[in-house]
């Protein structure tokens, strides 16, 4: 039961895009091209995955700790170590991404290093710790939430393409139509709710 | 909290640091990109100012184009002559035509002399023109609130008396505070260009007298004493840089402007320092 609320709970019922409404600056601006969109999903699956194991790792071991009989709580520092560990993290997966995929790379273009101040990235490692998870869970939780924002920016850049051959009036043309667009996305998202 | 807990913390971030940046220092080398060196060494030979006036992101993204022949070496606004022949000679490349231009800042108004409000929203003249078309009565003059200014990369705009006054010697024409004018009262003219019509406003000679005794007043002296050479748009006349010659100081004379609008970015930089200091005496 634990595991299917890490995993499906993750993509669908608590997506991060379409429920808790984190990381809507990538999810409006990758999202009009289909191949751009799987590119930014992948990397954003990648780092979130990557940055959940390594900020519990930081929790469970750096944050609180016992030396010389003592018990350290250094809780008040878990925003700034996160923000250090993922944006050292973009930075290596940008380092990679233009010697092994430059194409990607300039796809993805600013939105690569955004993804260090992506909230959904920071979000996920907080609700690990919030929710005091172990390392394997959550780095299935960040996996998974990676995933699920990728579900989400396909889908909307797949709808975002088809709607450019739409004719709306004029004052919906662009971005107020996506923003409904996503609006009514996250309205069937809802239909999940109660699955676990 | 204990000063150890301080300590700890410190050092705890301080390691955290550490780590991560001997992990990204050895990234970068393994996955070191061979740069195109072609485009290194433009981008050597450039500004470096970043300005965006050539149309790439910047000089380095100016460079690769370069590098791969999408652009030539005169399309860079801020290199001076010497230094674009330099880099089409470092790269090999035809230089292409240079095409020089500065920017001209077409009012002499000052706003506080009559205003229809006061307005003290955000200090910038995109949201100033946005709320009832501005807040001065001329719809077309500067609005001094400098955007420009600080635009500029180069420092070549000062607002003075709140219009704001462009500096010949430091523009290298990029344009950037073209762009940046929600009004478009700056122009891009020829280098060669001496003499321009400082005054942006189309309407009638009547009524922007009723509020501007600075603005052109539409007379058409200047286009009957020398046909051909300025152009009347509605009651706006311009000079008409695509004419042989330009207007020079012999013809301006001639014109008798009865306002005074043709002027030199000089002449028009110490007439606005004048009518400062005149100010400042007045009070």
């Amino acid at each position: 039961m634990k595991y299917l609320e890490l995993t499906v709970g993750a993509v669908l019922v608590y997506n991060f895009v379409l429920s808790r409404f984190l990381g809507i600056c990538p999810f409006l601006g990758v999202s009009k091209r289909l191949d751009t969109a799987l590119g930014m999903g992948g990397a954003v699956t990648v780092v979130m995955a990557l940055a959940s194991c390594i900020t519990s790792l930081i929790a469970n071991f750096l944050l609180r700790f016992s030396w010389g009989g003592k018990v350290i709580d250094l809780g008040f520092l878990r925003v700034l170590m996160f923000i250090l560990v993922i944006a050292a993290l973009v930075q290596l997966l940008e380092i990679m991404l233009q010697k092994l995929s430059p194409v990607l790379y300039r796809a993805l273009g600013i939105y690569l290093p955004l993804i260090t101040t992506n909230c959904a990235v920071l979000g996920a490692a907080t609700i690990n710790a919030e929710s005091a998870r172990g390392v394997l869970d959550s780095t299935i939780f960040g996996a998974f939430s990676g995933i699920g924002f990728a579900l989400a920016l396909v889908l909307f850049s797949s709808l975002r393409e088809k709607l450019e051959l739409a004719a709306p009036p004029k004052a919906f043309e662009g971005t107020p139509l996506a923003l409904v667009t996503a609006g009514i996305l996250a309205m069937a998202f809802a239909g999940f709710s109660g699955l676990c | 909290m204990d000063i150890t807990v301080l300590l700890i913390a410190a050092g705890v971030m301080c390691l955290l640091g550490a780590v991560l940046g001997v992990v990204i220092g050895v990234f970068v080398r393994l996955f070191k990109v061979a740069g195109n060196p072609l485009a290194d060494l433009a981008l050597e030979l450039l500004s470096g100012a970043n300005c965006g006036g050539c149309g790439y992101a910047g000089c380095a993204d100016f460079a690769r184009a370069l590098a791969a022949g999408r652009a030539q070496p005169s399309g860079c606004p801020v290199s001076s002559v010497e230094q674009i022949a330099a880099i089409s000679k470092a790269l090999g490349v035809d230089a292409g035509a240079v095409e020089r231009r500065y920017a001209v800042v077409a009012c002499r108004s000052e706003i506080g002399e009559v205003r229809h409000m006061n307005y003290n929203g955000v200090q910038d003249c995109a949201a100033a023109n946005l709320v009832a078309g501005g807040p001065q009565d001329c719809r077309y003059g500067c609005l001094g609130l400098g955007t420009c200014a600080r635009r500029c990369p180069f420092g070549a705009i000062e607002i003075i008396g709140q219009v704001a006054v462009v500096h010949r010697e430091l523009c290298v024409g990029c344009g950037k505070c073209a762009v940046a004018c929600p009004r478009g009262v700056i122009r891009m003219v020829p280098a060669d260009a001496k003499y321009h019509v400082y005054c942006n406003s189309p309407e009638k000679g009547v009524l922007k007298r009723q509020f501007c005794k600075a603005g052109c007043i539409g007379c058409r002296k200047c286009e009957r004493v020398n046909p051909g050479m300025f152009r009347i748009d509605g009651f706006l006349s311009r000079v008409d840089y695509a004419s042989e010659p330009l207007p020079d100081a012999e013809t301006i004379d001639r014109i008798g402007c009865p306002v005074g609008c043709l002027m030199t970015p000089e002449t028009r930089l110490e007439a606005a320092r004048v009518k400062v200091e005149g100010k400042r005496d007045d009070q």
